[in-house]
């Protein structure tokens, strides 16, 4: 099949960036566009160019790795779809495929097709777990969790933090992503005794990665390759005005 | 050099892990921040490590070349982790699954750490649960299980089909309290490229900055390895394109022993390969064995739609051929006997190279509704990579490669062989044996982490409460920093014609068909030829583009690919002095009448250390294993 990319390529995160064509040879309906990516990188190479630079990993849709603006969409036209998960059979013959970075003030471009997500782990890295050590643990089943409590738990835990919600956000917010973690954690006996202030540490730090505020598009849940319910952003932002209202007067550590 | 002391503990094998702790040295609470650790692979069992040694107090440099360690290969870990805690009421006890895993190894594993492994199976799901990870439960609250190839119970604990995920995130989640806390450093996109060794000991790390290119030394008391498996040298496998074998080949470059280097594990279900593009293989969880039921036509060539063949005309091989485990036999035998019908011509698919995973009858018994509750996620996937729907049809699965059990040599407190430096997790060799058992390397690679290391690390940095940190001016450091650019400007320089992935794929072709689920003393000699014959040609065509100082993923790959071309030799010699059948290691001259393997206990009931030698063949060592506890026996799933 014949296929035009146009493709971001930008040399650093202070430099100027621009597309570039390739309407690559032997393209098949069976390749995945991440592949279709290597093959164009295989003609650049051959060629006596450098390689176009994205990130990818485990190319099954889990290690949250890959991600691109396909087309104006963040990993491509399919829903509930990560960009190594997406083939080029969703293309048509004669396609002209835009490709950019995911585009966030608080993911910079380290280059072309990659940008630094460490912001994301930031967030996490500010209360996003379980303050137990390794070993302080009762027996397993002596913590009871009611199944759709384990249930909606692990929906929320499904988060692969690719920052597709970001990259898909007007905003740039990252508050799918990060209500996400805390619904998690929330959803567990063992996560709610810390959430007060879990969700006053984490909002705060998305505050201070750059991320925009969340203005309610659900842009995010449409892009999120895990279906992760925007509802769960709505939860966030009662537990934050929770938190913050208890917390008049007193330290919450 | 003569192989080290394993340290297995004296008396009876249910003691000798607590006997150990009991008696292993201890560092003081408050002397512990005095030593520096540098963990390389942050994902279940380097992140684990890293996060349980700064809840201890140790100053800890965490190393990852991902962006983010949540991204480390344990992510892709689909159907479940293993303990022994018996609430099936099924007859299950640390015994019991200390036997599955040694006899599933087909007796090719160190007693002393299998039984260890099972022991502590019991404490991990506890401290899992703690950290919040979401395991499936039933309606009154409780964890549920399931089983999985190579057992008769239901052990297995699972979070859909992300169990590895899942826990991952636990791990990472205690990794970021620490990181958070200031006592883990963590440096993202940044991969090894040499391990430091001083006066004998492992004094510290290379490694190079992915984004900036800089190479930098790190001096530690002790270094860890965890990084991973190598099955990516076949090319196309179930593994992340990222996963390598560069640490483990520089540590052994160094000194460390390489143990079983051939024991790599083909999954019986992955998606076969849809044409010559493809650059990985998906693997779909062998939890599906517990509701699909695997066949393949009667008739080879059968070009009629699945759906169409009636029972009759069915062959369910693995029921067949093993009725008492049917499709849940160990992966070694259920891959085997799946190349045994594709090689006959009885394989299905555009390239006659898969067989079918049925799922028509458990629909029937069950309803489409629990089916999709159990393996949802998974048929999702079958669909976006296939195009087809598995609730009416079946899938079209074929082996791939997935696991390696060989990996750096260890003793009982996961020291290789050079001293301070420890191999955790997939990149040891230490407890699967010839193969291993599903839902056992998530296990593996959480106690190692959480639980081992920690302990044995105390009774090696304690001889060491007065030495200073290493300096990485000592003339060590600077080779191999120098050493590390060299190697890395003499890719850029080849400037040939042929593209880093051309030679990957050609080793991996290499390999997968000589290296494989198959293997013989002519082919393997052959395969020994190629591999050098590619080395060559990639030192004199290689073209790697851009620079040293810049993101380069091409570099990352050449640097990658150049060690798996020397490992690949490895592999093969292992595979050739190892003339018996056993596990996943199948050797054609050594196998009965209706295919079955034949282990030969008399010779080979030991574990190959290789130890390297520069400029020359490597060293085959011997560690003869001792089955004091359990009668080594004819592995039989009939």
């Amino acid at each position: 099949m014949k296929i035009t990319f146009r493709i971001w390529m930008q040399d650093g995160p202070n430099s100027a960036g621009e597309f570039v064509e390739h309407a690559p040879e032997g393209l098949a309906p069976d390749m995945s566009f991440l592949e279709a990516l290597d093959h164009v990188n295989e003609s650049r190479i051959l060629s006596g160019q450098r390689a176009i630079e994205f990130d990818h990993d485990c190319r099954e849709g889990i290690c949250g790795t890959c991600g691109v603006v396909i087309n104006g969409r963040a990993h491509g036209p399919l829903a509930a779809t990560t960009t190594c998960q997406l083939h080029m059979r969703s293309f048509s013959d004669g396609d002209l495929v835009t490709v950019e970075p995911f585009r966030a003030r608080a993911f910079p471009v380290i280059r072309d097709l990659k940008v630094d997500r460490s912001s994301l782990d930031r967030v996490a890295r500010s209360g996003g777990y379980v303050s137990t050590n390794i070993r302080a643990a009762p027996e397993a089943n002596s913590i009871l969790v009611p199944r759709h409590a384990a249930r909606a738990a692990f929906d929320a835990a499904s988060c692969i933090g690719c920052g597709a919600c970001v990259a898909s956000c007007k905003n740039a917010a990252a508050s799918l992503y990060t209500g996400a973690k805390l619904a998690h954690l929330s959803e567990l006996p063992q996560g709610k005794i810390e959430n007060t202030l879990r969700v006053v540490r984490m909002v705060e730090a998305m505050d201070r990665e750059g991320f925009g505020s969340c203005t309610n598009t659900e842009a995010c849940e449409a892009a999120c390759p895990q279906e992760i319910s925007a509802h769960l952003i709505a939860r966030m932002n009662r537990q934050y005005n929770w938190a913050r209202l208890k917390s008049l007067g007193r330290k919450l550590t | 050099m003569a192989l080290p002391d394993a340290k297995i503990p004296d008396g009876p094998i249910e003691r000798k892990w607590s006997y150990y702790q009991a008696h292993c040295k201890l560092v003081n609470a408050a002397n512990r921040s005095r030593f520096q650790i540098a963990v390389i692979g942050t994902g279940l069992a380097g992140g684990g490590a890293a996060a349980a040694l700064g809840e201890l107090g140790y100053s800890v440099k965490a190393f990852s070349f991902h962006d983010s360690p949540r991204r480390a290969h344990s992510v892709a870990a689909q159907g479940g982790v293993n303990a022994a805690k018996n609430y099936q009421n099924d007859g299950d006890n640390v015994w019991r699954m200390f036997y599955d895993a040694v006899k599933g190894g087909d007796f090719r594993s160190r007693e002393a750490n299998v039984y260890r492994m099972a022991e502590l199976s019991v404490d991990l799901i506890d401290t899992c649960v703690a950290q919040g990870v979401p395991f499936a439960r039933e309606y009154g609250g409780v964890l549920a299980n399931r089983s999985f190839g190579g057992v008769q119970v239901e052990r297995t604990f699972y979070a859909q089909g992300q169990t590895g995920q899942q826990l991952l995130l636990g791990t990472i989640a205690a990794l970021n309290r620490q990181i958070d806390a200031g006592r883990v450093e963590m440096f993202s996109r940044h991969e090894l490229l040499d391990i430091v060794v001083v006066d004998g000991r492992a004094a510290g790390v290379v490694v190079r900055d992915m984004v900036t290119g800089e190479i930098e030394a790190h001096a530690a008391h002790a270094v860890v390895l965890a990084t991973g498996g190598y099955a990516k040298i076949y090319y196309l496998s179930t593994l992340a394109m990222g996963s390598n074998a560069t640490a483990i080949w520089k540590a052994h470059k160094r000194g460390a022993l390489l143990a079983n280097p051939s024991f790599v594990q083909v999954h019986p279900t992955s998606l076969p390969p849809l044409g010559v593009h493809q650059s990985k293989l998906t693997l779909m969880s062998e939890s599906l064995r517990n509701d699909g039921r695997i066949w393949v036509p009667a008739q080879a060539g059968d070009p009629r739609h699945p759906n169409e063949i009636p029972e009759s005309e069915r062959d369910y091989y693995l029921e067949r051929r093993y009725p008492a485990f049917g499709n849940l036999t160990p992966r070694d035998i259920a891959s085997r006997a799946a190349k045994e019908r594709i090689d006959a011509g009885h394989g299905v698919g555009p390239l006659a190279n898969a067989v079918y995973l049925d799922f028509r009858d458990a629909i029937r018994n069950h309803g489409e509704d629990v089916i999709r509750s159990r393996y949802g996620n998974l048929f999702g996937m079958y669909q976006k990579i296939t195009g087809l729907d598995a609730y009416r049809e079946p899938m079209k699965i074929a082996p791939a490669a997935h696991f390696s059990m060989g990996g750096l040599w260890v003793d009982y407190e996961l020291m290789s062989s050079i001293t301070g430096l420890y191999a955790l997790g997939e990149c040891n060799f230490a407890d699967h044996g010839a193969n291993r058992l599903g839902a056992n390397s998530l296990l593996q690679a959480c106690i190692d982490g959480y639980f081992i290391l920690p302990s044995t690390i105390g009774n090696y940095l304690a001889t060491r409460l007065h030495e200073p940190l290493p300096d990485t001016d000592h003339p060590a450091f600077r080779d191999a920093t120098q050493e590390a650019e060299e190697s890395v400007n003499k890719l850029l320089a080849v400037g040939g014609s042929r593209c880093v992935d051309h030679f990957h794929r050609e080793l991996g072709a290499i390999l997968t068909d000589r290296c494989g689920i198959s293997r013989s003393g002519a082919g393997l000699r052959s395969a020994i030829e190629d591999v050098r014959r590619l080395r060559r040609e990639f030192q004199q065509d290689v073209k790697v583009p851009g620079g040293p100082r810049e993101p380069n993923s091409e570099l990352d790959k050449a640097l990658r690919v150049q060690d798996y071309l020397e490992l690949g030799e490895l592999m093969c010699r292992d595979a050739l002095e190892r003339d018996e059948s056993c596990g996943m290691h199948f050797r054609e001259e050594h196998q009965t009448g209706d295919g079955e393997a034949v282990r030969n206990d008399q010779s080979f009931a030991h574990v190959a250390a290789w130890e390297h030698v520069e400029g020359g063949e490597a060293v085959r060592h011997q560690e003869q294993l001792a089955f004091e506890f359990v009668e080594i026996a004819t592995r039989d799933y009939r």
